[in-house]
């Protein structure tokens, strides 16, 4: 019988992670360079691939990183299967190139971008982020993206949007059949959309964004719950009224549209007051909007937060 | 066929053994750190779905004793039904300190508000009676007709288990539904020979002396 033991040391104890992310950076622009004559461009965004040198971001928190193992394989898209590990495994089933994003509705300039040209729009930045998911686990992750308000500025929004939807896409023959209304889409508030810390991530840990947290690009709202962040985005849409989300559908009572991370207002079958941060032991209490309460309890102000979850 | 007592005995400690199996691949998974990012949730969902597996398994002596004529398997369903409390108690066991680190005012307040644990809990404690009389000196204490209505609890212990499962999921129900159907496929039985048994009584077939329709074989000739 060959029984294992655990390795003594951690491979981070050995490689300090600012040298191997460089390294794989390194190797990925050497990989680049090999591939820039040979490939169209839009087949050499792929995962793994340095996004290159990235604008530091103030709103960054100072929590220690969640590893780049647990966040790319501890997953919910449901689209590529609904257990945890499934989406890390199954990941051939979306293909991120060649892929573009749609603008729509309410806007004076609809667009339709593709992801090179989004990645060119506006310098990217860092942003780690808590994600705090309504299971009642969080991470800390270093994400990398886009003000989605820069997105919005570029198509200029009518005066009479109110509300921003997101829409995943999906694949009928290839994904999930059942269990939520497909495709996933999710809404914001336009100024919920407009705050500063709602992005739109085409990255994690420097590098290109894996199939399975979301690729090529995908919504990041720090502040509410991680279904809110759609992932695999083909459209965005401006609208008057408030459009109704597939959790919304899948569980009127359970998932509301706002959705704001909050230890006082616990989902109707479990407790929203602690959540296990994923390498931690203990359990930490849930922090009002996340911890972002500074930046957006302003746009709630005087809202019922219990009617309104 | 009827295993001689060794036989039985050779048999029952396999049985052991390999109801222990699921316990020492948690244990090596955990060992080798490969319990994914979150291991403190995966040791909770194996432990409640092997407990599950185990109340469906001890339920399934009866019926398998009736369609084979393996009368004796019935000596081996004590056994089964203890590991179904054993991962049960280590169910709930994680539940307690690795999950809530024994916060009682949390745990109560969990239990009390949040249905899915109130099943959850309730199944476990209606299963501690049936674990402590599961003794041949408990049986014998209890007599035979009193211990047996007793661990009939079983039924609606495995009942809430299934909800105990089907509540705490998010959306995707399969599991929980695979596992329903097992036990209602097993309690429909129960129910399908209770129907029989009493189409039978009113018949009053009961009161005939039953046929006998065998051959007899002279042992002594006088």
């Amino acid at each position: 019988m060959l029984i294992r033991h655990p390795a003594d040391i951690l491979p981070s104890e050995i490689t300090d992670s600012a040298v191997y992310l460089e390294r794989r950076r390194f190797l990925a622009q050497a990989g680049t360079l090999a591939l820039a004559g040979a490939l169209p461009a839009g087949l050499a965004h792929a995962a793994g691939q340095s996004l290159g040198p990235l604008i530091k971001s103030p709103l960054s928190i100072g929590e220690s990183q969640t590893p780049y193992k647990a966040v790319t394989t501890y997953n919910n898209f449901y689209e590529l299967g609904t257990d945890k590990e499934d989406p890390a495994q199954n990941t051939h089933r979306l293909k991120p190139a060649p892929w573009t994003l749609r603008i729509e509705g309410l806007v004076n300039k609809p667009q339709t971008i593709g992801i090179e040209q989004l990645l060119k729009l506006v310098p990217l930045e860092e942003r780690i982020y808590r994600m705090r998911c309504v299971e009642g686990w969080s991470m800390v992750i270093p994400w990398v993206g886009i003000p989605l308000a820069s997105l919005l500025k570029l198509a200029d929004p009518q005066g009479s949007a109110k509300y921003v939807e997101f829409i995943s896409h999906y694949d009928k023959a290839t994904m999930t059949r059942g269990v939520l209304d497909w495709p996933y889409n999710e809404g914001l508030r336009l100024d919920e959309a407009r705050n500063p810390l709602t992005i739109l991530a085409v990255g994690l840990y420097g590098e290109v964004l894996p199939v399975q947290n979301g690729a090529p690009v995908r919504l990041v709202v720090p502040w509410k719950y991680g279904f809110k962040g759609a992932k695999s985005l083909v459209a965005i849409r401006l609208l008057e009224k408030q459009p109704s989300t597939a959790w919304m559908k899948a569980g009127p009572s359970e998932y509301g549209f706002y959705a704001n991370v909050n230890p006082e207002v616990d989902h109707p079958r479990w407790s929203q007051a602690t959540e296990r941060r994923i390498g931690e032991f203990t359990k930490r209490k849930t922090l009002m909007f996340n911890g972002y309460a500074d930046q957006v309890a302003s746009m709630y102000s005087g809202m019922d937060l219990r009617r309104y979850f | 066929m009827t295993p001689s007592n060794s036989q039985l005995a050779t048999i029952k400690t396999v049985l052991f053994a390999l109801c222990l199996i699921p316990a020492f691949l948690l244990w090596r998974s955990f060992e080798m750190d490969s319990l994914g990012a979150n291991p403190i949730e995966a040791i909770t969902r194996n432990t409640g779905e092997w407990t599950l597996r185990f109340l469906l398994i001890t339920l399934c002596v009866t019926p398998l004793r009736k369609y084979s004529g393996w009368h004796w398997v019935v000596r081996l369903r004590r056994m089964l039904g203890l590991f179904a409390f054993a991962y049960g108690a280590a169910h709930l066991s994680t539940y307690l300190w690795l999950d809530q680190f024994f916060d009682w005012q949390a745990i109560a307040k969990d239990i009390l508000k949040r249905p899915f644990i109130t099943v959850g809990f309730a199944a476990l404690v209606l299963m501690t009676p049936l674990a402590l009389t599961s003794s041949n000196f408990a049986i014998r204490k209890l007599g035979g007709r009193r211990w047996q209505s007793l661990h009939r609890a079983i039924y609606p212990i495995a009942m809430l288990g299934c909800i105990h499962f089907w509540w705490l999921v998010k959306k995707d129900v399969t599991e929980p539904l695979i596992y329903s159907v097992i036990l209602a496929v097993l309690l429909g039985l129960r129910a399908w020979w209770r129907e029989l048994e009493r189409r039978k009584q009113l018949a009053g077939s009961y009161l005939q002396q039953p046929r006998f329709e065998g051959k007899v074989i002279k042992i002594f000739a006088k």
